[in-house]
């Protein structure tokens, strides 16, 4: 019997492995949770570029400084607008009323946006901003066609262009390895160094997501041990009481 | 129902040492359900320590700010209300023995600089909030030197917040940690050398 | 320590004078005779006590910091992640809970599918199982909306909806259940005192009913033998053995490996791939935009397949209406299973090759089925929707007929090992 199940499950299985489904296929964002230093450069290029848009307000301040080792001057002095309060979420200075006239959306709140769209689509998301005169931002989004929101770390990335011929092979369900793109104007950051700017934040907004993340894995080891300690004590156990049943 | 004989010894200990770690594990299980009653850090960001302008505070005024959802007073004494004070009365604790208040404010008038006084609001017998009564009146009696008259059982406390012999509240009024930022600004909730 | 354990047993006599203790533990721990022989698929029942018991006391503590207002909903649930100390794992046990209530659950019934646990004397025992099994899916259902995230919106969108399906009052009905033209705060609110209160009453009342008819028939067993017609001389079944010592011992291994996998995925996997924790239910509930792609929770997506897969009108009757009746259906015609089953014998070791053939097709179906309704639908993965529906479906049908002529073993008298 348990064959027949164990059959059917790779029959199901199987099943599943052939539902791919369309889009380009996604870069791999390797984040990295366990470097303090680069999640602290992530908070740090969070705050500069998506915090004058975009709030996260579910998280605090003072939880950032907790989690990410730092002290309370360097998060003051780095982190907030003088008017906050260390306690405070991240909240926004722009009204969203204004963001959707500017932006024709508001800017969502990113708190738990590495949780609903994935590390990966981030990291793809904001490594594939190309040039397009038909948008008003001038620039669209090779994984987010359309995007309201214009290339906010062009100064650090340089702008890129859509190369033609691989976007034609995308167009015939074929997946391309990498973005079609290639950099028409180089920015104050080399393409090794933007990738680690952009892979340090979304580290961070993958934490910004699940702060919690950072000691589950560290509690679940000593429970999962402990529940081992008790398996074998009540294994034991077990074994005694049952000499008796024939 | 067994031919072999039972060791009794055996069992009991390994049913023993099963139940031990397995009471231990529920125990340590309930840590974390008890630990989530603390305050949130909701609950800590709005009752982070408040900043106080005391400049404009007239002598022998009162104002009231919030912290950690509790009033806090502060009071700029008259340099009579100082003395009166220094003259203390029939008191049950005029030297702040058994109270609450940072070690700065164990002294006569219960502050660091004698003319602001600093207080939580709130009455030591059942936590109702006492009135202000600078000057005597029917409740209070006649030879009343000003102070603080809680209305719900009737208990008295000085303009230190210290309180009078005879009535229900057993301690003094609570004075919070707090410290001075600059001559006109303190900050309720902090004090020098700590968090 | 004498005189300690003195006062114990003094109060202990106290209370029996004045309350059936000693009898109560009797009949239901120490004096009730279960088959010595219940194996690996016998854990089920005691694992979804304890799953039952984790999401009640974890339920209790989320109810402290969650707040049923449209407004407020959503971001509660991120202050018990992220402001309430252990929140988070307060959180996921519950998250995680939900979904492994089903597991041990579907395990727990296939369980009475493979050994004939149903059939007479035991049909009782199954109708009340089937009881707390809606119970329990009505309960996961109304759970679902109170993070009030999109698909939390829409899966409860959907589902009342369907109710639209029924004819005549059928648009009345649905904004009964709403208490509005759409799921809103009105919803999350009767929703919330349904997932809070009703049901939990409900489902610990009948498993209360539950193991008092498992008690008064007995337990089943992996050959179907029934232990209570060889007794001896001190009258009690030769192949039983008292529940206490012999399976609590038994069942507190399984629960230790049972509380092992759990924490494995509480601790390192609560979103399960995005199965137990949906992806798009960390967007706030927007009823202007429908995500792309809903799909129901895992457990719910056999029937939801049944559901879609109903394409066709006929009778004059649209498949939308079909759909809903069917659904329905595959959920009720477990009911009649202890009377579908006309086979002499219960257990599947006894069972000749036409039963056996017909569970696996069953099984089979209910897992592609269940896998089909998450993924959204093409014209291929209907077509095969419809097939297994009819053999879900044939598997119940036709059951009277292929048990009776399945050829069958002969039943041992003792229970074999």
């Amino acid at each position: 019997m348990m064959r027949l199940v164990f059959a059917a499950v790779l029959v199901t299985l199987g099943l599943a492995a052939s539902a791919n489904e369309g889009g380009p296929e996604l870069l791999e964002s390797h984040v990295n949770l366990d470097s303090k230093n680069n999640l602290q450069r992530g908070a740090r290029t969070f705050v500069n570029y998506c915090v004058s848009c975009h709030s996260a307000s579910f998280m605090r301040y003072s939880r950032v400084m907790e989690d990410l080792g730092l002290s309370k001057e360097a998060v003051e002095k780095n982190l907030m607008f003088t008017t906050d309060k260390i306690g405070n979420p991240m909240q926004v200075a722009m009204r969203p009323a204004d963001g959707e006239a500017w932006f024709g959306v508001a800017p969502p709140d990113l708190s738990v946006v590495a949780r609903a769209r994935g590390a990966d689509w981030l990291y793809s998301f904001l490594m594939s901003f190309y040039l397009d005169p038909k948008r008003p931002t001038g620039v669209n989004n090779l994984y987010f066609p359309e995007t309201a929101m214009p290339a906010v770390l062009s100064a650090l990335q340089g702008v890129q262009r859509k190369v033609e011929h691989q976007a034609e092979g995308e167009a015939h369900g074929g997946h391309h390895a990498g973005p079609a793109l290639e950099l028409a104007v180089p920015g104050s950051q080399t393409p090794e160094e933007y990738a680690n700017t952009v892979r340090d934040l979304v580290s961070f907004m993958v934490y910004l997501g699940e702060p919690a993340k950072l000691v589950r894995y560290k509690v679940g080891f000593w429970v999962i041990a402990f529940l081992f300690v008790l398996f074998i004590a009540c294994y034991l156990m077990n074994k005694e009481y049952w000499k008796d049943v024939h | 129902m067994s031919e072999t004989a039972v060791d009794l010894d055996r069992r009991r200990f390994l049913t023993g040492t099963a139940a031990v770690i397995g009471g231990i594990g529920a125990a340590t299980a309930a840590v974390p359900f008890i630990a989530s009653f603390q305050p949130s850090a909701k609950a800590k960001a709005i009752g982070a320590p408040v900043e106080a302008d005391i400049s404009a505070i007239e002598p022998g005024q009162r104002v009231t700010y919030k912290w950690r959802g509790k009033p806090v007073w502060v009071m700029r004494r008259t340099p009579e209300q100082i003395d009166a004070l220094k003259a203390g009365g029939p008191l049950r604790d005029p030297e702040s023995i058994e109270s609450e208040q940072p070690e700065f404010a164990k002294n006569a008038w219960r502050s660091s600089k004698p003319e602001y006084l600093v207080l939580v609001g709130i009455c030591t017998h059942l936590g109702c909030s006492p009135s202000f009564r600078p000057v005597p009146d029917a409740e209070t009696g006649a030879d009343w030197k000003g102070g603080f008259y809680c209305p719900c059982h009737g208990s008295k406390f000085d303009l230190a917040g210290r309180v009078y012999a005879g009535v229900p509240a057993p301690l003094n009024m609570v004075v919070p940690p707090y410290k001075y930022l600059t001559d006109t600004r303190i900050l309720i909730g902090e004090m020098e050398g700590s968090a | 320590m004498g005189f300690i354990v003195k006062q114990l047993t003094g109060l202990r006599d106290w209370v029996d004078d004045r309350f059936p203790l000693l009898s109560l533990w009797n009949d239901h721990m120490g004096q009730y005779y279960a088959p010595k022989n219940l194996n690996f698929w016998y854990y089920f029942g005691v694992l979804s006590m304890v799953v039952l018991v984790i999401q009640i006391v974890t339920g209790i503590w989320l109810v402290m910091n969650y707040k049923p207002d449209a407004n407020l909903a959503f971001a509660s649930v991120e202050y018990i992640m992220r402001d309430v100390d252990w929140g988070w794992l307060i959180r996921y046990m519950h998250s995680t809970g939900a979904s492994f209530f089903f597991i041990v659950v579907y395990m727990h019934m296939f369980r009475g599918l493979m050994y004939g646990s149903y059939k007479q004397p035991r049909e009782l025992i199954w109708i009340l199982g089937m009881f707390i099994y809606l119970s329990l899916m009505a309960e996961a259902f109304f759970g679902y909306l109170l993070p009030w995230g999109q698909m939390s919106f829409w899966g409860a969108q959907v589902i009342t909806s369907l109710f639209g399906a029924v004819p005549v009052v059928g648009e009345q009905l649905a904004e009964l259940i709403r208490g509005d033209y759409v799921i809103s705060d009105i919803t999350l609110n009767r929703f919330f005192s349904f997932h809070v209160i009703a049901l939990p009453f409900a489902i610990a009342g009948l498993v209360v009913l539950h193991i008092i008819a498992l008690h008064e028939v007995g337990s089943n067993n992996p050959d179907g033998v029934e232990i209570k017609k060889l007794k001896g001389p001190n009258g009690k079944p030769l192949d039983g053995i008292p529940f206490h010592p012999y399976y609590t011992v038994h069942d507190s291994v399984a629960v230790v490996v049972f509380l092992m996998l759990f924490s494995a995925v509480v601790f390192f996997a609560p979103e399960m791939g995005g199965y137990f924790l949906e992806y798009n239910n960390f967007i706030p509930a927007d009823p202007m935009k429908t995500p792309l792609h809903i799909a129901p929770v895992w457990y719910f997506t056999p029937f939801y397949s049944i559901l879609r897969a109903n394409t066709v009108n006929f009778f004059g009757i649209d498949g939308k209406l079909w759909g809903v009746i069917f659904m329905g259906l595959g959920t009720v015609i477990f009911f009649l299973l202890p009377w579908l089953d006309r086979s002499p014998v219960r257990s599947i070791r006894y069972r000749g090759p036409i039963y056996k053939l017909a569970l696996t097709l069953f099984v089979v179906s209910f897992l592609i089925l269940g896998w089909l309704g998450t993924l959204p639908p093409t014209e291929g993965r209907t077509l095969t929707a419809q097939i297994f529906t009819v053999v879900y479906f044939l598997f119940f049908i036709l059951m009277p007929w292929y048990t009776k002529i399945d050829k069958t073993k002969p039943v041992p008298e003792r229970v074999t090992r």
